[in-house]
């Protein structure tokens, strides 16, 4: 018998913890009359906390769609997986489709596995909702026919802080110091967010790349205080947003904190009086309309807790996916482009419509700017953000808040 | 200004270093008695985690950061005695495979308690902030914990170099042949260690959960760290792992000083450069049942 040295074992075993990080995939069964929905999503890493709230709400839709009837009178099947990482998001989505034989793909938080999926989608031509990512560049150089983009993009986000930020008078003349998330979402988070304080007159002073696995924020808190900023800006992701903001509040440092990018997820698990400044968000479930209301009841009622802005954009991308199948009748990606790119309005439980912009396929719709509220006005631990006013305001066209085409350009081959 | 600015993260770092520290020396104690190399010790991390916030949920911080590791050493005591009793002897490569396997099958059975959304925690408020000490800022809270790694450290050391449950242990490292010769049974005293071990990871857990995300995958995220440092100690080594852990903490702050996007990356580099220049580590020990 072979016998390893141990000393030899104790060194690579290191590397074996590492794969730990590795998911294990659903056991599908087969049946031809169903309609099949890939959906991948991070349940594991540092967004996993936000993508298995994303999951729940597109297992949600899929109830409600069966249950009203499902697509053309068939019901949904949906494949909902854990995406690991770009190279394992691309190979499940690639199955899926050949395997599989889902119609369509949706899911999605990390920027960097969307591109990936986002390439296997135009391969295959098959139509690719990607729900919650949010870099620019995916809407611009990397667009493509068969990729539509539901959540707001970073520019969006941006906006939506900005202008809060600005109507308090914290811009002009300001030392910005800001901290990004070391992927393609950061940088492209940080792109916009240079445009912004440059068009605004705002000092960016210090910037600080940051390793998606990074735990330990003392460091650079450290070089923040050295820096001496008036704000400091997070730009950060996933369970980054929670650790800085955690640690951010146990050293107490006294300058403003806000950010371009923020889950409601993130917020939660902050913890009591950890979280403060300005943030976006995309939808929150105390808002005040029927639909949203409705939707925030059935989720609490079949999961226990309300829901998390990814849990909503799933929700909300599958519904209006198959209203769209329903009203076409047909589930063949060509006509669900034709149709989508006929700029469709869609009721997404929101106070106005959304709509796909045909040359980019953005989904256009309101977004909010945010504040925290005091731990007194609190109805439960849920309760924490205050929205602000709408973006852009009431009167103003919807896609005035969005890069036009020359900031953000897009060439869709046909 | 330039070289104040270095100190403080020089001295953040040796902060840093004791959170390393309550994970590895666990880690390095299973190690070099049992020979086991427990892939599993960030669960036990992560379950301290857990538990010191569901415990502060019902009776507060203080009796949390006590009851919790408790409650996992206990937990120790099944885990040696169902699980890892039966791998002493047999090839290493299996109790590498159990650990592994009990790592993953305990991330799951959290998923499925507590959910895999985050659970919040916060530090309690009389530990809030920071304070200045001339140029240098320290967090309240990092202070303590720093404390308590310094009286956690001084217990073990003297409960491995001041009494005879030392001694054994000592010994059962380098011979057990010859501690078996003396008709001493180690099996009680291995119970004991990862009781001692596992413990400590449970208390690293309970004090990081108010500053970190508690998550379900929080234990696979630390285990490569405290491989790392445990690697860079080297075995058998107690004074290793302590000035191991110390400087992997200096050198990630230094790094992100200069160079920070290369700050999660140094601690490798840093393992690459001790291992080349001294294969057992720093002050590792020549161990023969290892060589």
């Amino acid at each position: 018998m072979i016998r390893t040295s141990r000393r030899t074992l104790l060194t690579t075993g290191a590397a074996f913890a590492g794969a730990s990080a590795l998911g294990f995939p659903s056991i599908v069964s087969a049946q031809t009359d169903k309609i099949k929905i890939g959906h991948v999503t991070p349940l594991t890493g540092f967004l996993g906390a936000i993508g298995s709230y994303a999951q729940l709400g597109a297992k949600l839709a899929t109830a409600d769609i069966n249950q009203a009837g499902g697509i053309m009178g068939r019901p949904i099947d949906l494949i909902s997986e854990d995406s690991v990482n770009p190279a394992t998001a691309a190979t499940k989505a690639q199955r899926m489709i050949e395997q599989d034989g889902a119609v369509v793909l949706l899911g999605e938080i990390s920027s960097a596995s969307s591109l990936t999926i986002m390439q296997v989608a135009e391969r295959n031509r098959k139509v690719f909702f990607s729900t919650g990512a949010r870099s620019d560049a995916l809407r611009g150089k990397n667009c493509n026919k068969y990729s539509f983009h539901c959540d707001i993009p970073n520019t969006v986000m941006v906006n939506a802080v900005g202008t809060a930020l600005l109507q308090k008078g914290m811009v002009k003349d300001k030392k910005f110091f800001t901290l990004t998330a070391d992927y393609i979402f950061g940088h492209d988070l940080l792109k916009a967010a240079k445009s912004f304080f440059d068009a605004n007159k705002a000092n960016l002073i210090g910037d600080e790349l940051i390793a998606t696995d990074v735990t330990d924020f003392s460091p650079y808190l450290l070089k923040i205080r050295q820096a001496n900023p008036d704000v400091v800006c997070c730009n950060l992701a996933g369970n980054q947003v929670t650790n800085l903001v955690k640690q951010y509040a146990e050293f107490g440092l006294p300058y403003p904190l806000v950010g371009f990018n923020l889950n409601t997820g993130d917020a939660w698990a902050a913890g009591e009086g950890n979280l403060s400044g300005t943030w976006p968000t995309v939808w929150y479930h105390t808002l005040d309309n029927p639909a949203s209301q409705a939707f925030v009841a059935a989720f609490a009622k079949a999961y226990g807790k309300p829901p998390e802005n990814h849990a909503w954009i799933d929700y909300v991308s599958l519904k209006l996916l198959a209203q769209a199948m329903n009203e076409i009748k047909s589930t063949d990606s060509g006509a669900l482009i034709a149709y989508f790119e006929k700029e469709t309005q869609f009721d997404i439980m929101k106070a106005r419509k959304g709509y796909f912009r045909s040359w980019d396929h953005q989904l256009v719709q309101e977004a909010y700017p945010f504040t925290v509220k005091p731990k007194t006005e609190m109805k439960d631990k849920w309760d924490m953000l205050v929205l602000g006013n709408v973006v852009p305001a009431p009167g103003e066209p919807l896609d005035s808040i969005y890069p036009n085409k020359t900031q953000n350009p897009c060439e869709m081959k046909a | 200004m330039q070289i104040g600015f270095l100190l403080e993260q020089v001295v953040n770092g040796l902060v840093l270093g004791g959170y390393y520290l309550l994970i590895a020396l666990g880690l390095s104690l299973i190690f070099s008695v049992g020979g086991i190399v427990n892939l599993a010790h960030g669960a036990f991390y992560a379950l301290g985690a857990y538990l010191s916030v569901e415990i502060t949920g019902h009776l507060g911080f203080g009796p949390a950061v006590v009851l919790s590791p408790i409650a996992v050493a206990l937990l120790g005591i099944l885990f040696e005695r169902f699980i890892l009793r039966r791998f002493y002897t047999a090839d290493p490569i299996l109790s590498l495979l159990v650990t592994f396997g009990l790592a993953l099958v305990a991330e799951q059975a959290i998923r499925i308690i507590w959910g895999s959304a985050p659970l919040s925690a916060s530090i309690p408020p009389a530990f809030r902030g920071s304070v200045v000490v001339g140029d240098f800022l320290f967090s309240r809270y990092r202070l303590l914990i720093l404390a308590v790694v310094a009286l956690v450290l001084l217990g073990v050391w003297l409960l491995l170099h001041k009494t005879s449950f030392g001694r054994v242990v000592r010994a059962g490292i380098q011979r057990p042949d010859m501690v078996a010769a003396l008709g001493i049974r180690l099996q009680p005293y291995m119970t004991a260690v990862v009781m001692l071990g596992v413990g400590m990871a449970a208390l690293g857990g309970a004090f990081f959960a108010p500053i970190t995300v508690v998550h379900p995958a929080m234990g696979a995220e630390i285990i490569t760290v405290a491989f790392v440092v445990v690697v860079i100690g080297g075995l058998g080594s107690f004074w290793g792992v302590v000035i191991a852990a110390t400087l992997v903490g200096v050198v990630r702050g230094i790094t992100i000083h200069f160079v920070p996007a290369a700050g999660e990356a140094s601690i490798y580099v840093l393992m690459f450069v001790v291992l080349m220049l001294r294969p057992r580590g720093l002050l590792g020990e020549r161990i023969e049942k290892f060589e």
